[in-house]
């Protein structure tokens, strides 16, 4: 059997023009995804069974068995990490919230380590933006600053961007102007017309720079700028206001590069400059293929995109505060729930250190270093290939993801209402003893 | 120092514990120049270091790095060398990191290795 146009569930792009052949309900071949995508649709070696450590090692146990160990962690705990969720579906992320708001817990998703300064710059700015459609239909001018599109996001320059054939855009990537900025020559910088090396560190100065060019005040700028002549700034200043539509792409570049989220403020503070003269549209380039869709579920229960604290009356969101590195690096939380992401592997040490130190409880398909740390270990299938549900475009388009093929595993949602449900029956259990303690 | 994706570590990051992503994600990459400069042609490693810790990579020329600049996939040898400070915005400075490096005969620690240093507490 093929499944036709089915969604890639690896990155931020969820190209939706996938051909899956499935037999004995196995995915055999996987047609029209790049690397990235068909590695994770053919799927790896899976964790097997729930476990539980018991004298430092992993023993297998029941699913029942596994939910309630994670009940009790999570109740343990007076302020648990729960962590992770860009790569599961909208249903499951919005099954965490209600835990998270149950158990009283800090909700944080992988955004705080990748782009967590593009949403905290958004919130300050707004977000001139478009969907990827308005992009590959009309922009002339495609501006990919601090990101690799080419290695990261492999089918985003044919299916939108520089390579992409539109209704205004007929002619592809020969029509286009393609400018890189980046501090390295890349694989996205072979595909373009200028490329623009800057030295690590110095966005934040290279974009006031071009944003003092653009307003015509090219006179107040220095002979050099982050290690590039003005000369050079001036053409690509140029080709900037020349463009009918331009779409600024930036990656983790310039997010986690000195200056971080502020960074992030002056790129849309250009993009806002350069709409006073033609159209100009911009867009993080989001990595995980539901990362997007977190920040859109905690929005709309809590009002906050990331690093919510539920441990209060109200949700509260103070990032350098209550995202996942602060609190691990202050030990202001006491156990860990992580789904769907392997902070192990993507933290610093030093805070991979500290997270050793509390409770783990990982639900995941996959084993990988935060295995090695946990103390629950909850397999589960994979959402996007074995579990339908809800993804968020990296333009913010909410697209619906099928099942390809049926799995014996439970889905992340149906895990996340197993630990809920351990969790209540505790809880209930816990107060009718005290209740009968009372009464004695 | 910049870590960042590669296709090669994006297309094993669901099977870290493979062989593919301890290739993958333990290189760093250096201009030619770097790379001559340090005498690592005869199959040497290179040993990155700071003020967050140390570790062993195998080293490979890109010829799209500029003197001064290595770049290594994002990952958990990457990240013995980033800080937790996290400048109040939650995000740790993963890029533009200042490291020192030289050859060395020392290998490469396996993932296993790796984790198995990290003191974890009983439940
Ligand atoms: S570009 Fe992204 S969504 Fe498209 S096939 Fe590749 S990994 Fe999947």
């Amino acid at each position: 059997m093929i499944v036709e146009d089915a969604i890639c569930s690896f990155c931020g792009c969820l190209c939706d023009d996938i051909n899956v052949e499935v037999e004995e309900n196995k995915v055999k071949r996987v047609r029209h995804a790049c690397r990235l995508g068909s590695s994770k649709i053919m799927g790896h070696e899976r964790i097997r069974r729930p476990m539980v450590r018991k004298d430092g090692e992993l023993k297998e146990v029941s699913y029942q068995q596994a939910y309630e160990q994670a009940a009790k962690i999570l109740l343990a705990a007076s302020k648990p990490l729960l962590y992770g969720w860009a790569s599961t579906v909208c249903e499951a992320q919005k099954k965490g919230i209600l835990l998270a708001e149950e158990v009283g817990g800090v909700l944080d998703s992988t955004a705080t380590v990748c782009h967590g300064p593009s949403v905290i710059g958004i919130e300050e700015k707004g977000l001139p933006g478009a969907t990827l459609g308005q992009v590959k239909n009309r922009a002339d001018t495609i501006v990919f600053w601090g990101c690799n599109p080419a290695e990261a996001h492999p089918r985003h320059s044919l299916r939108y961007s520089s390579n992409a054939c539109g209704r205004f855009t007929p002619e592809g990537r020969s029509a286009k102007k393609i400018i890189v900025v980046d501090v390295r020559e890349t694989r996205t910088s072979k595909n373009a017309d200028k490329l623009v090396i800057i030295q690590p560190g110095t966005d934040y100065e290279v974009i006031s720079a071009l944003r003092m060019l653009v307003a015509g005040k090219g006179d107040m700028v220095p002979e050099e700028v982050g290690g590039v002549a003005k000369s050079e700034l001036a053409s690509l200043s140029e080709m900037l206001l020349a463009a009918k539509f331009g779409a600024v792409f930036f990656g983790l570049g310039i997010t986690h590069s000195r200056g971080r989220y502020k960074n992030i403020d002056n790129a849309l503070s250009l993009v806002t400059d350069l709409n006073s003269h033609t159209k100009f549209v911009i867009m993080p380039m989001r990595g995980h293929y539901n990362v997007g869709g977190i920040g859109q579920a905690l929005a709309w229960s809590s009002g906050y995109p990331m690093s919510v604290d539920f441990t209060r009356q109200a949700p509260y969101f103070n990032p350098g505060e209550t995202a996942a590195c602060d609190l691990l690096a202050k030990a202001d939380t006491d156990a860990a729930l992580i789904i769907a992401a392997d902070p192990a592997s993507n933290f610093p040490r030093t805070i991979v250190e500290e997270l050793a130190k509390i409770p783990i409880i990982q639900i995941d398909p996959y084993e990988n270093p935060t295995t090695l740390l946990a103390d629950v270990v909850i397999p589960s299938a994979i959402a996007g290939v074995e579990a339908e549900g809800t993804a968020y475009r990296m333009d913010g388009l909410a697209l619906r993801m099928r099942k390809l093929v049926n799995s014996s595993y439970p889905s992340d949602e149906e895990i996340l209402d197993g630990i809920l449900e351990s969790v209540r029956s505790l809880r209930c259990s816990r107060s009718l003893q005290g209740g009968l303690k009372d009464d004695n | 120092m910049i870590s960042g994706r590669t296709l090669a570590q994006g297309a094993n990051c669901e099977s870290k514990m493979s062989e593919d992503f301890f290739k993958a994600a333990s290189s760093c990459y250096l201009s030619k120049e770097d790379y001559d400069l340090l005498g690592l042609s005869d199959g040497k490693n290179i040993l990155l270091k700071n003020e967050f810790g140390k570790t062993v990579f195998s080293p490979r020329v890109d010829d799209g790095l500029r003197r001064g600049i290595v770049f290594i996939p994002m990952g958990p040898w990457a990240n013995i060398l980033i800080g937790p400070d996290t400048g109040g915005c939650g995000t740790p400075q993963f890029k533009g990191v200042e490291i020192d490096l030289e050859a060395t005969n020392s290998p490469i620690q396996d993932i296993r290795e790796l984790f198995g240093s990290i003191k974890r507490a009983e439940a």
